[in-house]
């Protein structure tokens, strides 16, 4: 099939960039929408212009460096996905399909559909850890998990940081990202030391980092390609509370 | 000349050597001595990434280097399945001989018996202290542990979170490192690729590294260099490795004389979604897990063509049950990618592709009922439907062996120093562990033994015993390296000619598939040199590259990777074509029993190969590091 594109270029450092149309024929249904993108650039080298830039690497959904708005949704409008995960049976001969970078004001664009989700590393290490020295960890077993408590972490805990939350949300929040790592941890006994500690610095980073404030949209549940549950935002707002009145 | 290499393997028992080694090591007294020392990391993975927190945490001034644009996003984040332990939790008879014993047996006696049972010692510390920086665990409902069994062992030693453990101790490994980034010791260099190694003094003693946004070359000095870089095998283009793995650090450092090992063993991983199409960039794996309950069969007739559900039961062959009684389905990786091609090679395959077998959980689903196999499998039955449109719960899924994980690596020694004095290597990137084939659920356990247990004190010890002379960036060392970087991408920027660096990595990949991949034979070996060399020469005479090397480049940064896996391609193949034997992931065809099993070669190959770089155009020279197995009986490997 043939496939027409609205990609939005953007050059290193410029303040501004604008959407440039291209056509991509003999697209497989098979292919991953990267791979389409990997077609077109090798028809643009080819002709001696210079390739699309984007963040991608494991192309199987989990390392949640690829991300770009397609056709107006983060990660495109296939739920729960990543944009490496699209495939292009997805669309039909002719479409137009429209491509650009996360948009927030924490994530300044870098070049094309690059983004810098640096904001992201530096809310997690105000607390997003266990304070544990390797090599004086007691055996594994030593405390019971009820499985229930496991697999509610392990929802939280499946976010890949792709930043498709912010990128969703009208307001630019990260609430999503920051409450599913609170909320990974407020289900074990290993974090409850720091709990406290934890919910004020995380939500005070986040803040400081410039991300909007959370007004129940949902729009980052709609979107996130690891369906976390917005109940965890909830969550972490009860977290922090109580954390803010114990100071 | 060839030398035999010393592995510096400590003396008395087995059992005892790591612990008694531990205290003949010296150590670096905390506080400021420890902070006086810089060392760098490259790599964020579960081994450089435990190793940059773990040093860290001692105390040490760490330097820590990664491609991604997070450390969070290193490949060991998609490994699936899961981590062995020797904890003996489900009372089936594990022990830290057993997991010893088992990774030896799978490594087809081409492994080192001191590491690997370093490995297995350190297993269960792994496991505990994952659970103590609250990586979520699969657990039962009384609250312990939860288990499940992996290829080529009896007994079920595998902990996991869901399909996605690599992604829960990865972030287990980026949370202690985001401790130290935030207490100050770890200094993190994201988007930064290492592209050489500089040497004061016989020392490794800095990195030359591109900060990918900006292209700027920055040089960086430390007391000790530690590369955790991961694997080689996106030289076969198409792999299920993540499109930026390279193993440029590490080829890097061979050429500055850190000796290569084992190359030619590679992991063809059994379960990964065939290939698609020639537009493909890579492949995705499907988690050996699904061996526990999915069943393998091709058609009993060859050429049969129709969909798997009109094939009834009697006319299925459940080849790896037939052939291997007493393991099944559960054999080992090497021993089920190859089962899988001589089947596709007489033409019985899924109908999808010539290259295709049945993945079956039909009786699985029949037999617990499809919750509790959407509960275990769920993830990775949605990815898989993801990407070719079929739902597993309805149709048994297609898979075909994919390139994986690489066992070969930088030459170490038990310390895993290189030959390079200073410059350590640990989990992928090196090849000490896993001989000759790795077993499931065993990259993590190496990836977090080297990152938290071993690199620690063995970079400690080396720092406490050296004798540094300071150096700074300005010294003529670090400016010859810097200028050698830079005349390579002005190479590479100005020959202008016409064919892209996708198109030159899918004909590499093709020799390598072709000639040095399941299979592999004298003729095929020595054609696939030949024709390495040419595509080098196209490499260099005729690649199009748009855009500057002062740029965010993604096309440059792959180039400049390409060629070097243009000349480990060719070192692979020689190192394959030496081999004369078959053994693990390597199979040559000339070596192989009646019933077409690996046939060894212990008298003349039971050797570790390590190649020294010799120049530019010069054929590399071989030495060797002797094996022997004083703890264990050498056998035939059987799974029957």
């Amino acid at each position: 099939m043939t496939i027409h594109l609205k990609i939005w270029r953007q050059a290193r450092g410029a303040k501004d960039g604008k959407f440039h149309d291209y056509t991509v024929e003999n697209v497989a249904a098979e292919m991953s929408f990267l791979e389409m993108l990997d077609i077109l650039n090798e028809q643009l080298v080819k002709k001696g212009e210079e390739a699309i830039e984007f963040d991608n690497d494991c192309r199987e959904g989990i390392c949640g460096t690829c991300g770009m708005v397609v056709d107006g949704v983060a990660h495109g409008t296939h739920a729960g996905c990543t944009t490496c995960e699209i495939r292009m049976r997805s669309y039909k001969d002719g479409d137009t399909i429209t491509v650009e970078p996360f948009r927030a004001s924490a994530f300044p664009i870098i070049k094309d559909l690059v983004v810098d989700r640096s904001a992201f590393d530096r809310i997690q290490a105000k607390g997003g850890y266990v304070s544990t020295n390797v090599g004086s960890a007691p055996d594994g077993n030593a405390q019971l998990i009820p499985k229930s408590d496991a697999d509610n972490a392990m929802d939280a805990a499946t976010c890949i940081g792709c930043g498709a939350c912010v990128a969703a949300c009208p307001n630019g929040s990260a609430s999503l990202f920051v409450s599913a790592k609170i909320s990974q941890f407020s289900w074990l006994p290993q974090g409850d030391a720091e709990r406290t500690r934890r919910a004020l610095r995380m939500v005070e980073q986040m803040d400081s980092e410039g991300f909007g404030d959370c007004s129940n949209h949902g729009e980052c549940e709609a979107v996130c390609p690891k369906e976390i549950s917005i109940q965890n935002i909830a969550r972490m707002r009860r977290e922090f509370v109580k954390a803010a009145f114990k100071g | 000349m060839s030398k035999i290499l010393d592995a510096k393997i400590p003396g008395g028992p087995l059992a005892d050597k790591w612990d008694k080694h531990m205290i003949d090591n010296k150590l670096v007294a905390p506080g400021g001595n420890r902070r006086k020392f810089r060392i760098i990391v490259v790599g964020t993975g579960l081994a450089g990434g435990g190793a940059a927190a773990t040093l860290g945490e001692l105390g040490y001034n760490v330097l820590n280097f990664c491609i991604q644009d997070t450390p969070r996003r290193a490949h060991s984040v998609a490994a699936q399945g899961g981590i062995n332990a020797a904890k003996n939790y489900q009372n089936d008879g594990d022990s830290v001989y057993r997991l010893f014993y088992d990774t030896i047996k799978g490594g087809d006696y081409r492994s080192r018996e001191a590491n690997v049972y370093r490995l297995a010692q350190l297993s269960t510390h792994i496991i505990d202290q994952s659970v103590a920086m609250g990586v979520p665990f699969a657990r039962e409902y009384g609250g312990t542990l939860a288990n499940r069994s992996f290829g080529g062992v009896q007994v079920s030693r595998t902990f996991y979170a869901r399909g996605q453990t690599g992604q829960q101790l990865l972030l287990g490994v980026y949370s202690a490192l985001s401790r130290q980034i935030d207490a100050g010791t770890v200094k993190m260099f994201p988007r930064h690729e290492m592209l050489d190694l500089v040497i004061v003094d016989g020392k490794a003693r800095g990195i030359i590294a591109r900060e990918l946004i900006t292209g700027e070359i920055k040089r960086y000095e430390a007391d000790a260099v530690v590369l955790a870089t991961g694997g080689y095998s996106p030289v076969f283009y198409l792999s299920t490795n993540a499109v930026n793995s390279n193993a440029t650090a590490a080829w890097r450092a061979h050429k500055r004389g850190a000796f290569f090992s084992n190359p030619c063993y590679t992991q063809i991983h059994p379960t990964a979604v065939p290939q698609m199409g020639d537009y493909q960039s890579k492949l995705t794996l499907m988690s050996e897990s699904l061996r526990n309950d999915g069943r393998v069969w091709v058609p009993k007739k060859a050429g049969d063509t129709r969909r798997p559900n009109e094939i009834p039961e009697n006319e299925r062959d459940y080849y790896l049950e037939r052939r291997y009684p007493a393991f099944g389905n559960l054999v080992p990786r090497d021993i089920a990618s190859r089962a899988a091609k001589v089947e596709c090679d007489q033409g019985k395959h899924a109908y999808y592709s010539d290259f295709s077998v049945y993945l079956d959980f039909s009786e699985a689903i029949g037999r617990l009922g499809k919750d509790v196999v959407g509960d275990r499998y769920g993830n990775l039955f949605d990815m898989y439907r993801e990407i070719t449109g079929d739902s597993p719960y309805e149709t048994p899924m297609m898979i075909y062996p994919a390139p994986h994980y690489t066992m070969g690596g930088l030459w170490v020694d038990y310390n895993l120093q290189s030959t390079i004095e200073g410059l350590f290597v640990a989990g992928e990137a090196n090849f000490s562990d896993h001989g000759a084939n790795r077993l499931g659920a065993s990259a993590l356990m190496q990836g977090l033994a080297d990152g938290y247990f071993v690199v620690p004190r063995v970079v400690a010890s080396y720092l406490a015993g050296a004798d540094l002379k300071a150096v700074t960036t300005e010294t003529e060392e670090f400016k010859a390296v810097e200028n050698d970087v830079r005349s390579h991408y002005d190479r590479l920027l100005n020959i202008k000619g016409s064919r892209t660096v996708r198109d030159i990595h899918w004909d590499l990949g093709r020799i390598m598939w072709d000639k040095v991949g399941m299979a592999r034979n004298k003729d095929g070996l020595n054609e696939a040199i030949g024709k390495i060399k040419e595509l080098q020469k196209a490499f260099w005479q005729d690649l199009a590259l748009t855009g500057s090397a002062d740029d965010l480049n993604k096309q440059l940064e792959q180039a400049n990777r390409l060629g070097d896996y243009l000349e480990l391609g060719e070192l692979m193949a020689r190192d394959a074509l030496m081999r004369e034997e078959s053994c693990g992931g390597h199979f040559r065809e000339e070596h192989q029993s009646e019933t077409g099993e690996a046939k060894r070669d212990d008298e003349n190959f039971m050797f570790v190969s390590a190649w020294e770089h010799q120049g530019e155009g010069q054929e590399p020279v071989m030495h060797k590091e002797d094996l022997s197995y004083e703890n264990i009986e050498v056998k035939t490997r059987s799974y029957k």
